[in-house]
This record gives structure tokens, sequence and C-alpha cells, in this order.
């Protein structure tokens, strides 16, 4: 690990630049030689799936919430968000916040924002939707004695039905935060350097092991998804055991 | 017709505690509330009893609102029921609900189901209401089981928290929506003890049932529904002794048989 990791696409100290050797080399080389690289690109895998995955469990839950409400303009809402979000595909999402998004007015300086917010609100229209079924699955009857007691519908569904949500809940959500990290890879094709991106620039630079290089970047995605993989079915085995 | 006549003398309007006028109700085609006049004056036990199907779940349902009415009107101590909303939330705190199926809040501990409605609700102390849920739930019987889970319960013993459950919330009027129904036959008389000891106390009560003995012995009116219509409104002793209906003598001799 470098002692300052330069963030961005600037300035790189030449610790960074992917190591070219005309030698043709050993599998396991390329990806030891740049494995400052290797993590750099994680940690910014890491950090956009891990911000945009908050921004949209919150987002996707405020939603679900919405869909199921008794206020017919917020349902309206919610269920036009969901069905645009969720059946366009995720590069228009990008297209939106890197390019439509600044002339309409929304300026940031780099465009790791612009992915994030690319990111959590795709999610978010897949979370709100597997909340909703979660709370789908709630037998009405724990709402209707929740209304019966006085309870108000924020309190009904706070109290009541999502904590009992989230138990079949979280499993699937587990499953779209996995395709979460994956869906991070297209920030790379929008200029935002993350492991993908990197993976990118060492293909490049070793035109001799580009196999290589991507078994490295596959290997860095895994190190964050089969550990959610191995979180969803732990949680999975202790609710089959809670009912 | 004979109930209607004996409605318009013994009842003096300002003096129900829940009033119905002219109440209808449809699912789609189906007609199944019909023109449903009823009002219970307070510390009166009404036992509601009929063929399945004749609307007297969707009628105490209505009460409190979880079933919505196409017209007519239902007022609870003199206020008729709001639309969805705070105001309906705070009325329906004072309305009592027992369920067939218990419903009580599965991922919540017997004592944290008694004293949700009380701290959230009500925003009673948190130490009050543990101390008052937990004199609810010695009075029902089933004190020793405070730290369980519901599904741990018999039903039982699940029915009679979900009684305690509606009693903390100090209510006006109880209804029962035929809380019986899915117990255990071995289970049914702990409940129904429970509720006569209610009645005896002079809780208004509105119960749902197929239990006879319970109508004999704690109700102050029988009110018998077919085809979403009342019947017949009368005392449990002239109701199980001299039906005025075809229909009500129709049903209870199919009761009587078996």
């Amino acid at each position: 690990m470098p002692e300052s990791a330069h963030r961005g696409s600037g300035n790189r100290p030449p610790i960074f630049a992917p190591v070219r050797d005309t030698q043709p080399k050993d599998v396991m080389d390329v990806i030891i030689e740049n494995l400052p690289l290797y993590w750099e690109g994680f940690l910014r895998t890491l950090f956009l799936s891990a911000v945009s995955g908050v921004i949209a469990l919150v987002l996707g839950t405020v939603l679900a919430a919405a869909r199921v409400s008794p206020v017919a303009a917020l349902r309206g809402f919610s269920m036009t968000y969901v069905e645009i979000l969720r059946n366009t595909p995720l590069t228009i999402a990008f297209f939106f916040a890197a390019i439509v998004l600044p002339r309409l007015g929304v300026k940031f300086e780099q465009f790791e924002v612009a992915a994030i917010i690319a990111l959590s609100a795709y999610t978010a229209a897949f979370i709100a939707e597997a909340v909703r079924s979660g709370v789908n699955s709630v037998p009405v009857g724990q709402a209707e004695a929740a209304r019966s007691i006085g309870m108000k519908f924020g309190q009904v569904l706070s109290l009541i039905i999502l904590p009992q949500a989230l138990r079949t809940v979280i499993p699937p959500l587990i499953n779209i935060l996995i395709a979460l990290v994956k869906n991070s890879s297209v920030a790379g094709a929008f200029f935002v350097l993350e492991l993908f991106g990197y993976g990118r620039q060492l293909a490049n630079a070793n035109g001799d092991a580009v196999l290589a290089v991507l078994l490295g970047v596959a290997f860095f995605y895994l190190l964050i998804t089969v550990p959610l993989g191995i979180l969803a079915s732990t949680v999975e085995r202790k609710v089959a055991i809670a009912r | 017709m004979f109930a209607r006549f004996s409605l318009m003398t013994t009842q003096v309007p300002g003096d129900a505690l829940v009033s119905l006028k002219a109440v209808n109700k449809h699912y789609g085609q189906l007609h199944v509330l019909k023109d449903i006049n009823l009002n219970v004056r307070k510390g009166e036990v009404v036992v509601v009893i009929g063929p399945s199907g004749s609307g007297k779940s969707t009628l105490c349902r209505a009460i409190n609102r979880l079933e919505t009415i196409d017209d007519g009107k239902i007022a609870i101590d003199g206020k008729e029921l709001p639309e969805e909303g705070k105001e309906l939330a705070k009325l329906r705190a004072d309305v009592g609900m027992v369920f067939q199926s218990f419903n009580l809040f599965a991922h919540k501990t017997i004592l944290e189901n008694v004293t949700l409605g009380p701290i959230k609700v009500k925003g009673v102390p948190k130490a009050q209401a543990d101390k008052d849920a937990m004199a609810l739930l010695e009075r029902v019987g089933v004190g020793h089981q405070a730290p369980k889970l519901p599904a741990q319960l018999s039903g039982g013993q699940q029915q009679r928290v979900a009684i305690a459950r509606a009693l903390a919330m100090k209510p006006k009027v109880m209804l029962f929506d035929e809380p019986t129904s899915a117990l255990d036959p071995e289970m049914i008389n702990e409940v129904l003890d429970v509720m006569i000891q209610l009645a005896k106390e002079g809780m208004t009560m509105i119960v749902v049932t197929h239990e006879m003995g319970f109508a004999r012995k704690a109700a102050d009116r029988v009110v018998f529904m077919a085809d979403g219509q009342i019947v017949e409104d009368a005392t449990p002793e002239e109701f199980f002794t001299n039906p005025k209906s075809t229909r009500a003598k129709d049903f209870l001799s199919k009761l009587l048989t078996h």
C-alpha cells in the first residue's frame, strides 16, 4: 500500500501507474505487481457500493411505504418511479445523472457523485419492490390489530409491519446489493475510476495478459459479493429457525 | 317487523354508545349489510348470531371502520366515525377489538403486545404501562407467559392475551369477532370465562359468536342476522325459547340436532 493514495484520475504517483513489461510473464505476476492498483480500485468500488447501497435502502423503503400508503398520489408517484427505473437500463440512469442533471443546473465536482446518484436511484426501485413484497407477506391481521388499538399509518408500518417484513426481505435485499456492487462497474464507463475502470487500464497496458488482469478484477469483486452471499444464507437460516 | 318495532320502543338513541343507522354495504354485487339499524347502550352485552355469510363479521368490523360502509351512519358515543386518519385512530383507541385469529404482534413479547398501545398511542410511561399490563395479564390468567412470544402460547392463551391487549386501551366498548372459532374445543371455555367475567363487570360488548351457551349466560340481547339483515333482536330467553321468524327457527333447529 502506498503511503498517500491520491484519489481521482489526475496526478498519480508512479507506483499507481500500470506496470508494463515486454517480457511474457506468469499469470500471478501481473496481478501481484499491480496489487496497489487493484486495491485502490477495490476500495473505490466498495465506497461507491456502500454509499449507494445505504441511500438506496433508505429511498427504497420510503418508496415502498409510499406505495402502501393511504394517499393515492403517493402510491401513484412510487409506482411510476419504480416502473420507470427498474424497466430501463442502468446506463440510461447514468447518462441522466452524468449529462442531463448538470445541464439542468445540478453541478458536481466529480463524476463519482453522478455515479452515486444513478446507482442509488436505480437500485432504490428494486429495493422498493422487495420491501413491498415483504410488507405484503405480513398477514393483514397484524395491521388490522395495530389499527384497532388506535395506531396511525406511520406507526403501523414502522412498529408492526416493517420489522416483520424485514425478516423475509433480507435475503432478496442482499441479492439486490450484490447486483449493485456489480452494477457499479458501469461507473467505469463514465470516467469514475473504480475496480473495473482500473482493470481496463491494466488490460490496455498488459495486452498479453488480459485474461490474468480480468481474473484479478473478478477476484476483487468476489471479495465483496461472496461475503454478502454468505450473509444472505446465514440470515435465511436464522429466519427459518425463528419461525 | 317485530324486531324493528322493539328497536324503536326500547331504544333511546341519545342513550346509545354504539349506534348504526340505515347502514348498507356491498361487495360488488353482493349486498352484505342491508339497511342495518342497531343501538347498543352503555354496559349492554349484545350477541350477534346467524349462519355464515349473514354479514355479522362485516357488521362487527364496520363498527371500527376496518370495513367501510356504502351509506348510513355509525356513531360511537355520539361521534360519527371519521374518515381514515388521525381522528379515526383516536376513535379506534376507544374501541377494543378481538379477532378470530388473535392477531397478536408476532415479533413482540406477550407483555409488549399489551403495552405497545398504551405507550405508543396514549403516551403512558413504560413503567406504568408494564405494571398495568401485568395486572391485566394476571387477570386473564397468563401473567407467567409475559416474556414469551405469541407463537409459544396455545390458541386459548393467545386469545386471552388479545383480550388483555384490547383492555389495556381502556376501551368504551369491546368488539369480539368470532373469538372462539379458531380454538380447539378444550380452550374455548377459558376464553369464554374471561368474556363472561368482563360482561359481569359491566363492559359494553358486541360479540359475534356461535357459542349459544355464552349468549344464554352473558347476553342482554341476541341479534340474529341472516342474508345481511337483522331478522330478530330479542332477549336470549325470548330468542332461544320462542324465536319469531322461520329463519331463526330453522337456524336453531339445525344447531340442536348436532
